[in-house]
């Protein structure tokens, strides 16, 4: 690969650029393409350039077999996202743990004496009303939210914003008790069934989970599981 | 915090920066039961110096001596690796996957 590439590669992760590099298996001609906008390096056929925006599409790297040979296509599209509402404890584990993972982490959290970017650092830390401030993320399908304040005052707006989204995950912090409360008052706000069968509550993957850094695995693990079962994530590298 | 790959092609440029020669190793096929999914990668340096992976563990020791040849050639290899035969046993996985690497130089 040539530098000048692979530091157009780096920057466009950085960015959050969505960006496919084809590369030919044989000979090595290696090109960046965009879901828009010209393409950068060698020159390949329409067809193929074609075949990389629909895998930047579906999200979906693997080899393509052209009249120029074995094409090769990785796509990078911007990280799996995770919102944590609630700078709490358990926070702190599960926002090194999601990193570490390859989510973009963002923690959202109005009261300031949890939200100190000092307890989070290199995390995105907001401090606006959650629902405020998850709409504005855009959280699609992409993202998986997790609510951990267990106080409805902040919980809840939340969540309602995140059942009106396209999130592939919602998980919710509280015992069986609270979060049969939880769902009554979403019915009370005009959610269904079938839309709070969504949320996962208690969250997390019943291991056991006692300490903050185990609730911290117990979610990421159920977020894991649900992520690979949809069919776009399946074969992905982080 | 950084993710694996910004890792991986983050240390790619560094250690070109620093003078070292580089090459990257790309999973881009996968049979069966792969320990890595495509497009995990593993970057290498003349040393043998190296992080990420292709496999697991399996592999990593040919690919790297491979990388060694394609630092010096310039010119990139696809490799595969499988339990086919006898032969293949030594750089084969143990777990019975096949997986194809692609290696090349980083320029």
């Amino acid at each position: 690969m040539k530098q000048t590439l692979l530091d157009r590669l780096i920057a466009d992760r950085a960015a959050k650029r969505p960006v496919a590099l084809i590369t030919a298996l044989e000979g090595g001609a290696q090109a960046l393409i965009y879901p828009q906008g010209p393409s950068l390096g060698d020159g390949f056929a329409a067809p193929i350039e074609h075949a990389a925006r629909q895998a930047l599409a579906d999200d979906q790297s693997g080899p393509i077999e052209t009249e120029q040979g074995t094409v090769f296509i990785h796509v990078h599209n911007p990280p799996q996202r995770l919102v944590v509402v609630g700078a709490v404890h358990i926070t702190q584990a599960l926002a090194e743990i999601a990193a570490l993972a390859g989510y973009g982490v963002t923690i959202i959290d109005p009261r300031r004496a949890f939200a100190q970017s000092a307890r989070f650092p290199n995390i995105t830390v907001s401090t606006a009303w959650p629902d405020d401030a998850l709409r504005a993320l855009k959280p699609d399908s992409h993202t998986a939210i997790v609510t951990l304040t267990h106080d409805p005052k902040i919980d809840d707006p939340a969540l309602e914003v995140a059942l009106k989204s396209e999130a592939f995950y919602i998980g919710s912090l509280g015992s069986t008790r609270t979060h049969a409360k939880r769902l009554q008052r979403l019915y009370d706000k005009g959610f269904t069934e079938r839309d709070t069968a969504r949320i996962h509550g208690p969250v997390g993957l019943d291991i056991g989970a006692l300490s903050p850094a185990e609730i911290a695995i117990s979610i990421i693990a159920e977020i894991t599981k649900i992520r690979r079962a949809l069919p776009s994530t399946k074969d992905q590298a982080a | 915090m950084t993710t694996e790959m910004e890792d991986i092609l983050g240390t790619a440029a560094n250690w070109r920066a620093n003078g070292r020669q580089v090459a990257l190793a790309t999973v881009v096929t996968t049979w069966g039961s792969s320990p890595r999914p495509v497009g995990s990668q593993l970057v290498v340096d003349d040393k043998g110096a190296f992080l990420g992976s292709v496999s697991g563990g399996c592999i990593e020791g040919a690919v790297i001596e491979v990388a060694k040849d394609v630092m010096k050639s310039g010119t990139p290899k696809t490799l595969e690796f499988g339990v086919s035969n006898e032969q293949a046993w030594e750089v084969g996985l143990a777990c019975g996957g096949k997986v194809r690497v692609f290696v090349e130089r980083v320029e």
